[in-house]
């Protein structure tokens, strides 16, 4: 559904991606591991349009993706998802709003009352129901996020992308939003890319495991090479990955011996 | 415990707040007195005997000429320009900071010309506005638009760019146009902190105001106190000068208050 051929990223001098292939089924569960400022992010930006790849193309369901960011594809921020003017329940019913109310940008009468409906129905889903008058900055952080997640659910969209969405959560609260994502993609038949520095977090979520590595360094110019996917691990569901946890964090904390390991 | 921790009860507050304004007070009447003492002629600092007899010469009689009370007229015609030119301005910024903060194409063209524009001091183009525009109410009005639309324009602008990038692109994968972008996240953000803007540039205002009701003018606070300044009129000059101070006061009041119920959400307008 998805296909990256052969993409790179540069800005200016520096590579910060090269040659990335990738072909993603429809409903997989993509975490993206690897150190800081190896392109992890900057991969989750040219699948939302926000940037353009430098080289290469990224096709979605054999098309071109657009070059913007539009409503097939949803996100969730680290923080600033949300819309701080709006109360919560306006939140949720925003995106009906803006796509089916091309020149306003808001809905009335019947129409306005079905999206609320469907909004409320969504709140309650993502446990939400009873803060739906609130704003956003009386919700605590995990709260937000429910709220961000809800809002970019409405509008069923083909992809959703998290950019390190529990980032900021304390660990019991990101246990909960783990439950609830992990519930929603697998009622939803999502298409789910999520960038996240949690190793265990990016293994207990995904269907497959994406590891950014730079392979190669030259230590007089270390923005000469850039990083590709190393490891694309598919999780066996049916047990245990111990061994493929190992086997990432040793390929992210950039181990020589990762062959040995993987036979 | 550290003096930075050490904060005022409710009434010691009040107390502190009040502080000043007495001490300001008090100073003026002892000299006042004194100048007094020596000569009950004396003009420099009248005393509140000369004062009220000013203010009730102005608020609560008929002026022999024109037959209206003074002191409302000249208030109501300084409010009615500073109103009019405060509006104005509002409505060009905000248009022109949401055409700029939304389009990088706009701000290229747009945005180094008002950083130029706002270098030229008003006071300067004066002249130029008294020729154009003659010297009834217009040119008045557009002195306070081209003094303060410049300064709104670019803090406007830095804060449509301080919307967050994360913003901008939800709304857009939530199905947003660029028009639909602007009416539900641009606008609605932009427009608490232009009342910021506009309580910011009050004073700016009010400046210009006063400076051009003292140059050409028949009425308005600012041309009162410049025409009674040929008699020495001290007695009148500060009741005006206390009187457009609280004027300005209760116009910053009253947009913080607005900015409180309109927009509850935004944190910056409780200060």
């Amino acid at each position: 559904m998805i296909e990256v051929r052969n993409v790179w990223k540069e800005y200016g001098d520096q590579v910060v991606l090269e040659r990335l292939n990738l072909t993603v089924k429809e409903g997989e569960f993509c975490s993206m591991v690897g150190a800081s400022g190896c392109g992890k992010s900057t991969f989750l930006r040219l699948l939302l349009g926000q940037e353009q790849a430098t080289r290469g193309q990224i096709l979605l369901d054999g098309q071109p993706l657009p070059g913007e960011p539009d409503a097939h594809r949803g996100v969730v921020f680290q923080r600033y998802s949300v819309f701080d003017h709006l109360t919560v329940l306006r939140n949720v019913t925003l995106g009906l709003e803006l796509s089916q109310a091309k020149f306003t940008g808001r809905l009335f009468g019947a129409q306005r009352r079905r999206a609320r409906d469907e909004a409320v129905a969504m709140l309650e889903r993502v446990g939400l129901g009873a803060a739906a008058d609130k704003y956003p900055q009386q919700l605590s952080g995990g709260m937000q996020q429910r709220l961000a997640i809800a809002q970019a659910l409405m509008m069923k969209p083909r992809v959703l992308l998290l950019d390190e969405p529990f980032g900021a959560l304390d660990p019991g609260i990101r246990r909960d939003m783990h439950e609830l994502l992990s519930d929603l993609w697998r009622e939803s038949k999502l298409t789910i890319f999520m960038v996240t520095h949690d190793l265990k977090e990016g293994f207990t979520l995904g269907s497959r495991v994406l590891v950014f590595d730079k392979v190669r360094v030259d230590p007089q110019a270390p923005g000469a090479y850039g990083a590709r996917i190393t490891y694309n691990i598919p999780l066996d569901r049916s047990r245990e990955s111990v061994s493929a946890v190992h086997l990432a964090r040793a390929a992210v904390q950039g181990a020589s011996s990762l062959e040995a390991i993987s036979d | 415990m550290r003096l930075i921790n050490r904060h005022p009860s409710r009434i010691g507050g009040l107390m502190l707040l009040l502080l000043p304004f007495v001490v300001l007070l008090v100073v003026y009447f002892m000299g006042s007195a004194e100048r007094l003492k020596l000569n009950p002629d004396d003009k420099l600092l009248p005393g509140v005997a000369q004062m009220s007899d000013a203010v009730k010469a102005v608020a609560f009689t008929e002026d022999k000429r024109t037959g209206e009370y003074l002191l409302w007229a000249d208030t109501l015609s300084s409010l009615r320009r500073l109103g009019i030119g405060l509006l104005v301005s509002a409505l060009i910024a905000l248009v022109v900071a949401v055409a700029t903060g939304s389009f990088p194409v706009v701000s290229a063209t747009l945005s180094p010309f008002v950083t130029v524009i706002s270098m030229v001091p008003p006071l300067a183009v004066l002249p130029i506005l008294f020729i154009v525009f003659g010297l009834d109410e217009l040119s008045k009005v557009v002195l306070i638009v081209v003094g303060i639309t410049p300064m709104i324009i670019r803090d406007l602008h830095a804060r449509a760019r301080e919307i967050p990038a994360e913003l901008w692109v939800k709304a857009q994968t939530l199905g947003a146009t660029s028009w639909t972008l602007i009416l539900r996240l641009v606008l609605p953000q932009l427009l608490p902190r232009l009342l910021a803007a506009m309580r910011l540039s009050l004073g700016a205002a009010w400046l210009f105001l006063i400076a051009a009701e003292a140059i050409a003018s028949t009425d308005g606070l600012g041309y009162r106190i410049f025409l009674v300044r040929r008699y020495l009129s001290m007695d009148l000059i500060l009741p005006y000068v206390a009187w457009i101070t609280l004027l300005a006061w209760l116009t910053d009041e009253l947009l913080r208050r607005i900015t409180q119920w309109c927009f509850p959400w935004y944190g910056g307008g409780a200060r």
